[in-house]
C-alpha cells in the first residue's frame, strides 16, 4: 500500500489544524472499510491519514426530546444497536443493519457513509427522510448543511479541504411518525444497491391522512435524492393506495438512473416506484405502531 | 517513508508488542510480521472474511484495520481459539460436520461464528446465515458450515450460555 502518515489526534482543534497543515493531501479516518480499500488500490493518493476516532465529539449518540446527535465516527452497529434509534428513527437503522456484513458494521459508520458520498450509500436516503444536517468544522469555524445538500457528485461532497463532519444531528421525532429504508438487491446481503429508498412518514392522530412525508432514493442518480415534491404531495391527503401510488409516480419523475451491470435504467425505474410504495407502507405500518417485519437478510 | 510506530496490543491474552509501518494492515502485521499466519487473507478489501479477528470484543475485516489502530487494542485471532484441553466446540462441530474443503476460509468462519454464538447462544438458521453474509466459501458451500454451527450451539449450549452469561449480554 501507499506510504503515508498516520495520526490519532484526541481534540477536533488539533485534527483540524492537521489537515490544514496537510491541505488536500490529508483523508480522515473513520472505519477505513472505504478508505482503507480505496487507498491500497490507489483511488486515493493521501500522505497523512487522520484517525479520528479518538475524539469525544465525533462518538456522540445522544438521543433526548430535542432529537438525535449521531457523531460522524459512531460505528453502525452502535446504530441499530441503540433501542431510542430503532423505535425512533427506524430508517436509519434499517440502513446500519445492511451496510456490509457483521464485520463491516463493526468499523463503518454512517458519517464516513454520507462522507464516502456513493450514489448508492445505504445511509443517506435515511439521513436524508429523518432531515438530518450535518455539522461540520474547518479552519474557518463551523457551519450546518442539511443531509440533502451535502453530495455533489459521485464521491463527491461540500467538504473544503481542511474541513471534516463531526455530527448529524436530526430532529425530534413526532408523534404518529415511522420511517423505513429498503432496497433491491439480487442478493440476500452484502451487495450494493440498484436502487434504495427512504422514506419517513407524520399521519393525523386518526392514523388515515398524511400529515407530512420524505422521500429519498439512491442509486438512481450522480447522488442521492430527496423527493421533495413527492413527500410534500402526500400533506393532507388520505392513508391509502392511491395516494401512495401517486407519491411513487412523482419520485419517479426526478429520477435519472443510469444503465450499469446492476441493472438497467429502464429496470431501475420501475424499481424506484414499486420500492417508494413499499417504504412508505411499512413507514406508515410504524407510524401506526405496528411491527413491520424487517427480517434479517429479507 | 514514514517512521515506524510500536504498537502495543493484547493478543491472545498475552501482551505483545511490534513495530509496523502506518501503511500496513492488520492481516500483513499479524501474518508477515508476527508469523501468525493463521489468519488468512482473501480478497483484501472486506468482501471475503478470511481475515475475520476479534478487535476489541468486535469480529472485524483485519485486512480493513491498520495495525497502528490497533494501539491499546484486545484481539483475539485463530490461534487464540483451542486451547491446552483442546479445540473448541466449533473448531470440533466444523471438524465433525465436514465443514471445510481447502479450509482457506475456515478460520474467518471459526472467528465470526464463535463471537456469534458468544452473542446469541440459540440463533435461528437465518440467523446464521445472516451474520455469516460477510464470509465467503468457494469450495464447501455454506448447508454444511451452517449446520456445524447449528450443532455446535445445540450439543455445546451451556458452554454457550455459560459464556454468554459471562459477558452480561442476556
Ligand atoms: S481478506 Fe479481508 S475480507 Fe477478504
Ligand atoms: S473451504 Fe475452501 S474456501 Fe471454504
Amino acid at each position: 500500500m501507499r506510504d503515508f502518515e498516520y495520526e490519532a489526534p484526541i481534540t477536533l482543534a488539533a485534527a483540524i489544524e492537521l489537515a490544514g497543515k496537510h491541505n488536500s493531501s490529508a483523508r480522515m479516518l473513520a472505519g477505513g472499510t472505504d478508505l482503507i480499500d480505496q487507498v491500497r488500490v490507489g483511488r486515493l493518493a493521501p500522505d497523512m491519514l487522520i484517525d479520528v476516532k479518538k475524539i469525544a465529539e465525533l462518538n456522540v449518540l445522544e438521543h433526548s426530546s430535542f432529537g438525535l446527535r449521531l457523531g460522524a465516527a459512531v460505528p453502525c452497529y452502535q446504530v441499530y444497536g441503540h433501542c431510542g434509534i430503532v423505535s425512533d428513527y427506524a430508517a436509519l437503522a434499517d440502513s446500519c443493519r445492511i451496510i456490509g456484513g457483521v464485520q463491516i458494521q463493526s468499523r463503518a459508520s454512517v458519517g464516513g457513509n454520507l462522507c464516502n458520498s456513493g450514489p448508492a450509500a445505504d445511509s443517506i436516503p435515511s439521513l436524508i427522510a429523518l432531515e438530518a444536517v450535518a455539522l461540520i468544522a474547518g479552519p474557518k469555524g463551523r457551519r450546518e448543511v442539511a443531509v440533502e445538500d451535502f453530495c455533489t457528485g459521485p464521491g463527491k461532497n461540500v467538504l473544503a479541504a481542511g474541513e471534516l463532519l463531526v455530527e448529524l444531528k436530526f430532529p425530534a421525532r413526532v408523534a404518529n411518525s415511522g420511517s423505513h429504508y429498503r432496497r433491491f438487491i439480487p442478493r440476500n446481503e452484502m451487495d450494493i444497491a440498484v436502487v434504495g429508498v427512504g422514506a419517513s412518514v407524520v399521519l393525523n392522530d386518526a392514523k388515515d391522512k398524511f400529515v407530512s412525508a420524505r422521500i429519498s432514493l439512491g442509486a438512481v442518480a450522480p447522488t442521492p435524492l430527496f423527493a421533495k415534491a413527492a413527500g410534500d404531495g402526500l400533506a393532507g391527503q388520505p392513508v391509502n393506495d392511491d395516494s401512495i401510488a401517486k407519491a411513487a409516480a412523482a419520485a419517479k419523475v426526478i429520477a435519472k438512473p443510469i444503465t450499469d451491470m446492476r441493472g438497467t435504467a429502464e429496470f431501475r425505474m420501475h424499481i424506484t416506484g414499486v420500492l417508494v410504495e413499499r417504504a412508505l407502507k411499512a413507514a406508515v405500518a410504524r407510524a401506526k405502531g405496528e411491527h413491520v417485519d424487517c427480517k434479517v437478510g429479507h | 517513508m514514514a517512521k515506524k510506530r510500536v504498537v502495543t496490543t493484547t493478543l491472545n491474552g498475552n501482551q505483545t508488542e511490534f513495530l509496523c509501518e502506518p501503511r500496513q494492515t492488520l492481516l500483513e502485521v499479524l501474518r508477515d510480521n508476527l508469523d501468525l499466519t493463521g489468519t488468512k487473507e482473501g480478497c483484501s478489501n472486506g468482501n471475503c472474511g478470511a481475515c475475520t479477528v476479534i478487535l476489541n470484543g468486535r469480529p472485524v475485516d483485519s485486512c480493513l484495520v491498520l495495525a497502528v489502530e490497533a494501539e491499546g487494542a484486545t484481539l483475539r485471532t485463530i490461534e487464540g481459539v483451542a486451547t491446552a484441553a483442546g479445540l473448541d466446540p466449533i473448531q470440533k462441530a466444523f471438524l465433525e460436520g465436514a465443514a471445510l474443503q481447502c479450509g482457506i476460509c475456515t478460520p474467518g468462519f471459526i472467528m465470526q461464528s464463535e463471537w456469534f454464538l458468544s452473542q446469541n447462544p440459540k440463533p435461528t438458521e437465518d440467523e446464521i446465515r445472516f451474520n455469516l453474509a460477510g464470509n465467503l466459501c468457494r469450495c464447501t458451500g455454506y448447508d454444511k458450515i451452517v449446520r456445524s454451527v447449528q450443532d455446535a450451539a445445540t450439543t455445546w449450549q451451556d458452554h454457550y450460555m455459560k459464556n454468554c452469561h459471562e459477558k452480561g449480554c442476556h
